[in-house]
């Protein structure tokens, strides 16, 4: 590699990582508590205690639910049910001011499936975990801040780019991993930045990029309604407002009917962003561990019950389920878990030693350059 | 001026293999549990315990 070459790449290295370091640092710090958020919920005591009843317990049916979530919060409208594989006898219940209501102003509690009884997730709603995830995912600064913070990691995956390509020249005349301790603290910084970079790359480059997909999801979901939904629900599009909906008592069962084998994973109330004015959506997820990441809707009708539409699921709406499971590392049980952190941490350290390594090369006026160029 | 194909894979010969198991732990865990699981802690394993070692030995 010429010299040249060499000094433009590092050009690209270093000011795609410094411009990007402090916004990645941000979110490789509030990321670490996040990974444990289950934990940490049980710890803290926030995490619903579901009641141990007989296993024959009937359970309430959607209505029923729907009534005893009114009769909780009332005079506000039901956003969203979600059921979750972990905690089968709850059901996961999303309520505003309105259906339309942004996601911050929502307020998410469980709902006991056998007795409707209201059970509070104040971690949802507020204090610490939800102050570290608004951090993570838009600085609490709302779409500008989700897309200021998917360019961010766009430049960290240039970063990671350039710094392969540097890592040619610079580890020529070195074995793998060797980490030269008696030189001075500057090279055994080098050596561990490019080692620890190296080795942590392919984690670094999959959660960066499934970082990015998810910070536009917005973008992705607005398009999903100009896309599909939009086309689906046109017939509607004079209906005069529903004033009542027709019972939600059967809509699993009607959602399974058309989308045999699939499991449901949340269903949308009318008026929401993953629903219409005069529609409920129900979303059913595959029953194999790949697909059950891959969300189908199915639109019913919200005075006759009748099944509007199966959606077609646009590649960007899979692309966005992969990326989740991808971005936080909750597929794999403790032991993943553990390791996420791990890499996180070891991403902190990469981040860290770029920015001593710049500042040294600054300081002292013999430039990093020199010293490939002498090594190679 | 191409790096010389030696140099390269004499380079980026081990970080290659390294990469193909973290991807392949990644990948795995989305298949399944148990076994699955485990090839996913060896896959994102390797790169961890590389990196700790280098950074936690001393001369």
């Amino acid at each position: 590699m010429k010299s040249k070459t060499i000094r433009r790449w590092s050009f690209v290295h270093t000011w795609t990582s410094l411009i990007c370091t402090v916004f990645l640092l941000l979110l490789a710090l509030t990321g670490l508590p996040l990974i444990f958020h289950h934990e940490i919920d049980h710890l803290l005591g926030d995490a619903p205690q579901v009641k141990e009843l007989p296993a024959d317990t009937p359970r309430l049916n959607l209505q029923q639910l729907v009534e005893a979530a009114q009769k909780h919060r009332p005079g506000e409208a039901l956003q969203y049910f979600g059921f979750e594989d972990d905690e089968p006898n709850a059901v996961l219940t999303i309520m505003a001011a309105t259906p339309g209501s942004e996601p911050n102003s929502s307020h998410t509690f469980m709902l006991d499936a056998r007795t409707g009884e209201a059970l509070e997730t104040p971690s949802a709603n507020g204090g610490f975990m939800l102050t570290m995830l608004r951090l993570h995912v838009d600085m609490f600064a709302g779409l500008p801040g989700k897309l200021w913070l998917a360019f961010m990691g766009l430049l960290f995956v240039v970063a990671i780019v350039s710094g392969t390509v540097l890592y040619l020249p610079f580890m020529r005349r070195l074995k793998f991993a060797t980490v030269r301790q008696d030189k001075s603290t500057r090279l055994r910084w080098l050596d561990l930045h490019n080692l620890i970079g190296v080795v942590t790359l392919t984690w670094a480059l999959v959660v960066g990029v499934t970082g990015v997909i998810s910070a536009c999801a917005d973008l992705l979901i607005a398009a999903w309604r100009n896309d599909s939904l939009s086309a689906m629900v046109a017939p509607y599009r004079d209906a005069p407002p529903l004033t009542q909906l027709a019972p939600a008592t059967r809509l699993l069962d009607i959602a399974s009917d058309v989308a045999p084998g699939m499991q449901p994973d949340f269903i949308a109330f009318p008026g929401t962003r993953f629903s219409s004015e005069h529609h409920y959506a129900v979303f059913m997820k595959g029953s194999t561990h790949l697909t059950s990441h891959l969300l189908t809707p199915v639109l019913i009708d919200a005075s006759t019950l009748h099944v509007t539409a199966v959606a077609e699921r646009p590649w960007y709406m899979d692309a966005m389920g992969m990326s989740q499971p991808l971005h936080f590392g909750d597929y794999g049980g403790m032991p993943m878990k553990i390791l996420w952190a791990t890499l996180d941490g070891l991403t902190i350290v990469v981040l860290g030693s770029g920015v001593y390594l710049w500042v040294v090369r600054r300081r002292v006026a013999k430039p990093v350059l020199e010293n490939v160029e002498s090594v190679a | 001026m191409k790096p010389r194909q030696s140099n390269f894979w004499k380079v980026f010969g081990t970080p290659t293999v390294i990469a193909l198991f973290t991807a392949a732990g990644l990948f795995a865990a989305l298949l399944g549990d148990g076994i699955w699981d485990a090839l996913s802690w060896l896959g994102l394993g390797i790169p961890a315990v590389l990196a700790l070692r280098g950074l936690l030995q001393r001369r």
